[in-house]
């Protein structure tokens, strides 16, 4: 409060919201660097897209364990384990309506998509309802605890879902008309199923910024992940908010699990451990808590991934750790550092 | 006691291994300004802090227009007609000052009427009604989280330390406002250090140290009791007008 | 002389006391109890995970941090031991080499990750090491040149250690005593003087300031001790002695790959010996690796019986598959962190406290 102290500066803050430009600048920069490392612009178009259309995917995946250790300091390992189950859970449509998905008939291929994309959000939205109140909410506030609970719990559902769909991978087929790739220019192609992925990232991510922005719970949890403590002293219970928002952010991970099951087109119960590791790096590099240092950090980790698998592949693996510890040198707490966290 | 509001019976709060109260007898009356006073770590924060259940009395009872709410969570305690404005503020500075006082509002859409009142209490806050709240200077955060528990009737408001770190000429603005809240009828308890402030706004003081209230009477007896004033404020009044 | 080998440290229950030493002439004189190689590599198991175990419980019991590079260090250790003889020929030297080369690495890797994660919270080093790990996994899979790849490494360990050396002409006790029994005591005395110098370690100052830490790292940062710092030695020394863990297995197995060493089931493993035998004792080491190697070893077996016996019924046999170990290990993971905390020496110890305070209350 130094400020405060000068009466002078009493009328002189005026400015607008502070957006901190670097991280954005930073990411923009990473893909034009990649340019002439790349040396083709049509290659660079296509892992450009190829990286946005994952890290739209893991920002849908990771928004949720953001939001979640915000809003009550609970740091979710189980998160990956929705994944797996909304990737598994579109079994459940693609089988009985294969018909559908070879079809030829776009109407029908859209359908079943949504289908999975429904019917797996139901499911893991349950499940996330069921996770907080089984595993999570015994061990509220014991960090130790939670993180060797919420592990546990990904190794049993892990195990359940070898139990129920078998221990084989199980690959899929990508509905007919989402398959191949669209020209976009003179030796530009993209993939159709990427442009789709990348779209369906856009929605959520407004869908999300309309929440957040504009409704009184989307304030709530702005508010909360900021101070939970004076959200409750205005008197809004804040667990309430905390199961709602654990929900919705394992609706998303199932979402994500979806997503990722098409653009993989193989699923295994280790999936989601595997995306987790990804998720991890990202809420790190973006700032634990921050919505926009996720969407932020999904960009640049899918972007630097999918750039050095191209040029260095050996490298591509510890690429992201490499990213990170960059990060974490230059801003310990993240690009989008949050008070009290 | 028919014109208590607030009651604290032998209430004792440990923090960790810390035991902060030590038995705090305390009564709010309905109406008007109660002054909590005592040096630092005397336990003025753990006390407002136990009443709104931020946290938990180990032992003891307090009393709200005649309910128990020692054991009720916080969010019901503030649903009852408690408002809190902690020491740190606790504005969210990443909400508008709109967004702020939205929340804080919780009956629904923001009132033209309220707003109004509020805005005359603070001028700053229509100036940067857009404005994230984290944009603001010191004092003007203070307003806010300030205006954030006016801008719904409330039975009582617990503020911590108000001017604290604020420069004298918003110290100044701010009892202003404290008085035209005082004069709409509000039941404040307010935890003050600086004796000035305390002694123009306060209608009964209470004074805390090691974790006990140590003196519990009018303002105006402490005010005229320079002798009582030392013993129990270690100052000298002339030193600090 | 008992006071300073155990660091003053005791089991506090008698019969923690009991079963300890019941573990410890099991262990020293398995190769003449026991006749066939499955109890004896059962028993060196036992030792190789007494030591990871209670390297684990260094940083999870003590300092309160979670780590799921442990199963990582284990793998630098075996990796280090294997690919030198691997290379190098089964001689003293590459061994020593390996090994050297091995603490080292694990050591280094240790405290760039600590100095990195735990510099803002303790939380980021849970998942900072996750990363850490799985990116090792796979670059470890993928350097297949070098590591062997999915398959792991086979190779050759110096002539005394291996089973064709006869150290005497006659059979002792009816055991012939050749390099396979030479190889168990080293596995067994490196485990035991490690566990004794950790034991050493938390009983010392420095332990006591990790406690510290454990308990509340605001106020030990506050009375002056760098709370980073003790956290990252305290995972060095853990990694490094997770290493060791790796190269005495290396040894004993001749054989290094993936599912030995750096397999995530390894990592659960772990946690629940940590968790069952009682965080924060060091001897609830002995007591889950003992227990839980033994169960796996015995009972796994049982659940697979149980598999076949339910092979009709199509849910129940996938159940009790002997695949399925791992998810029945994480419902009495969950289970065990839960109820049952303290572990199997804490609540011994706690009813041993018990009772002397029952007694000496009658006393009175």
């Amino acid at each position: 409060m130094t400020d405060a102290a000068a009466p002078g500066k009493e009328e002189v803050r005026v400015g607008a919201a502070p957006i901190d430009w670097i991280p954005i600048v930073l990411t923009a920069t990473v893909a034009l660097a990649a340019l002439p490392l790349v040396g083709s612009f049509s290659t660079w178009v296509t892992l450009t897209v190829a990286g946005l259309a994952m890290g739209m995917m893991i920002f849908i995946m990771a928004s949720g364990l953001t939001l979640v250790f915000g809003l009550m300091d609970v740091i979710n390992f189980g998160h990956g384990v929705f994944i797996s189950v909304g990737a598994y859970v579109s079994l459940l449509v693609l089988w009985p309506l294969s018909g559908w998905v070879n079809s030829p008939s776009v109407a029908l291929n859209v359908g079943v998509f949504l289908l999975c994309i429904l019917l797996s959000m139901a499911a893991t939205g349950l499940f996330g309802w069921a996770f907080e109140r089984v595993i999570v909410r015994p061990v509220y506030g014991q960090h130790l605890k939670q993180i060797l609970v919420t592990m546990g719990g990904l190794i049993v559902v892990e195990q359940l879902i070898h139990v129920f769909w078998g221990p084989s991978p199980i690959t899929i087929a990508l509905p007919e008309s989402f398959r191949g790739a669209i020209a976009l220019g003179p030796g530009m192609v993209a993939e159709r199923y990427r442009l789709i992925a990348v779209a369906v990232g856009l929605v959520v991510l407004i869908a999300m910024l309309v929440i957040l922005n504009r409704t009184r719970i989307g304030l709530l949890v702005r508010a909360g992940v900021e101070n939970p403590e004076m959200v409750e002293a205005l008197g809004y219970h804040i667990r309430r908010l905390f199961v709602g928002v654990f929900v919705a952010g394992s609706a998303l991970a199932g979402l994500g699990g979806v997503l990722w099951g098409f653009y993989q087109q193989t699923l295994t119960a280790g999936m989601g451990l595997q995306v987790l590791v990804l998720i991890f790096i990202v809420v790190i590099i973006g700032g634990l808590g921050s919505i926009g240092g996720c969407f932020i950090g999904s960009l640049l980790v899918a972007l630097v991934a999918n750039y050095t698998a191209f040029l260095e592949p050996k490298i591509a693996l510890v690429s992201n750790i490499g990213l990170m510890l960059i990060v974490l040198l230059w801003r310990p707490r993240g690009l989008y550092p949050v008070a009290g966290h | 006691m028919s014109d208590a509001l607030l009651t604290l019976e032998g209430v004792h709060t440990h923090i960790g291994r810390y035991h902060i109260l030590q038995g705090v007898d305390l009564v709010v009356p309905r109406g008007g300004f109660t002054i909590l006073l005592g040096r630092n770590g005397a336990g003025k924060t753990t006390t407002l802090r136990t009443i709104m259940g931020l946290w938990r009395a180990s032992q003891g009872t307090i009393r709200f227009a005649g309910a128990d709410v020692t054991a009720r969570p916080t969010p019901d305690i503030a649903s009852a007609g408690i408002a809190y404005v902690p020491e740190n503020m606790s504005i969210f500075s990443g909400l508008t000052v709109r967004e702020n006082l939205v929340l804080a509002a919780r009956a629904g859409p923001l009132q033209a009427g309220k707003l109004e009142r509020i805005f005359s209490l603070f001028p700053a806050l229509e100036r940067f009604y857009g404005l994230a709240a984290g944009a603001l200077s010191g004092g003007q955060k203070q307003m806010l989280s300030i205006a954030r528990a006016l801008i719904e009737p409330r039975d009582l408001i617990l503020i911590d330390e108000p001017t604290k770190g604020l420069a004298p000429a918003i110290v100044t603005n701010m009892i202003r406002a404290f008085r035209e809240v005082k004069k709409a009828g509000a039941t404040v308890l307010l935890v003050e250090q600086n004796f000035m402030a305390a002694r123009m706004l306060g209608d009964t003081v209470a004074v805390m140290d090691d974790g006990r209230i140590v003196h519990h009477g009018a303002m105006a007896e402490l005010a005229a009791d320079h002798a009582l004033q030392h013993r129990l404020l270690g100052l000298h009044l002339d030193t600090h007008q | 002389m008992l006071a300073r080998i155990l660091s003053r440290d005791y089991p506090r229950s008698r019969p923690l006391t009991l079963v300890l030493v019941l573990i410890l002439f099991g262990l020293a004189f398995a190769p003449f109890v026991f006749t066939g190689s499955q109890p004896l590599n059962v028993a060196a198991k036992i030792c190789v995970f007494v030591l990871l175990v209670a390297a684990y419980d260094l940083l999870l019991g003590y300092t309160g941090i979670v780590s799921f590079a442990h199963t990582m260090f284990f793998g630098i250790g075996g990796y280090g031991a294997a690919i030198a003889l691997a290379r190098l020929g089964p001689t003293w030297e590459a061994l020593g080499l390996g090994i050297v080369s091995a603490l080292v690495v694990a050591g280094l890797l240790a405290l760039v990750i600590g100095l990195f994660s735990l510099r803002v919270r303790a939380i980021f080093f849970a998942m900072i090491t996750l990363a850490v790990a799985s990116a090792f996994a796979v670059l470890a899979s993928q350097l297949s040149g070098f590591t062997g790849g999915e398959d792991g490494l086979n190779y050759q360990i110096p002539e005394v250690l291996r089973p064709a050396f006869r150290l005497l002409e006659n059979p002792v006790l009816g055991t012939n005593v050749n390099g396979r029994i030479i190889t168990y005591y080293l596995v067994f005395f490196v485990a035991l003087a490690a566990f004794l110098v950790m034991l050493r370690i938390v009983n010392s100052p420095f332990g006591r300031v990790l406690q510290a830490i454990r308990e509340n790292d605001f106020r030990a940062e506050a009375l002056g001790y760098p709370v980073v710092v003790y956290r990252s030695i305290a995972s060095v020394v853990s990694a490094v002695m997770a290493a060791l863990a790796g190269i005495v297995l290396a040894l004993w197995l001749r054989y290094t790959g993936p599912d030995t060493t750096l397999s995530f089931s390894i990592m659960i493993d772990v946690l629940l010996m940590v968790v069952i035998g009682g965080m924060g004792t060091l001897y609830g080491a002995v007591i889950g690796a003992t227990l839980m190697i033994i169960a796996e070893n015995y009972l796994q077996v049982l659940m697979g019986r149980l598999g076949e016996v339910s092979k009709g019924v199509p849910l129940l046999s996938a159940l009790f598959s002997a695949d399925r170990w791992l998810l029945w290990l994480g419902i009495l993971f969950i289970l065990s962190v839960y109820f049952f905390p303290e572990g199997v020496v804490g609540k011994l110890r706690a009813l041993a406290l018990g009772r002397r305070t029952e007694t000496s209350a009658g006393e009175r």
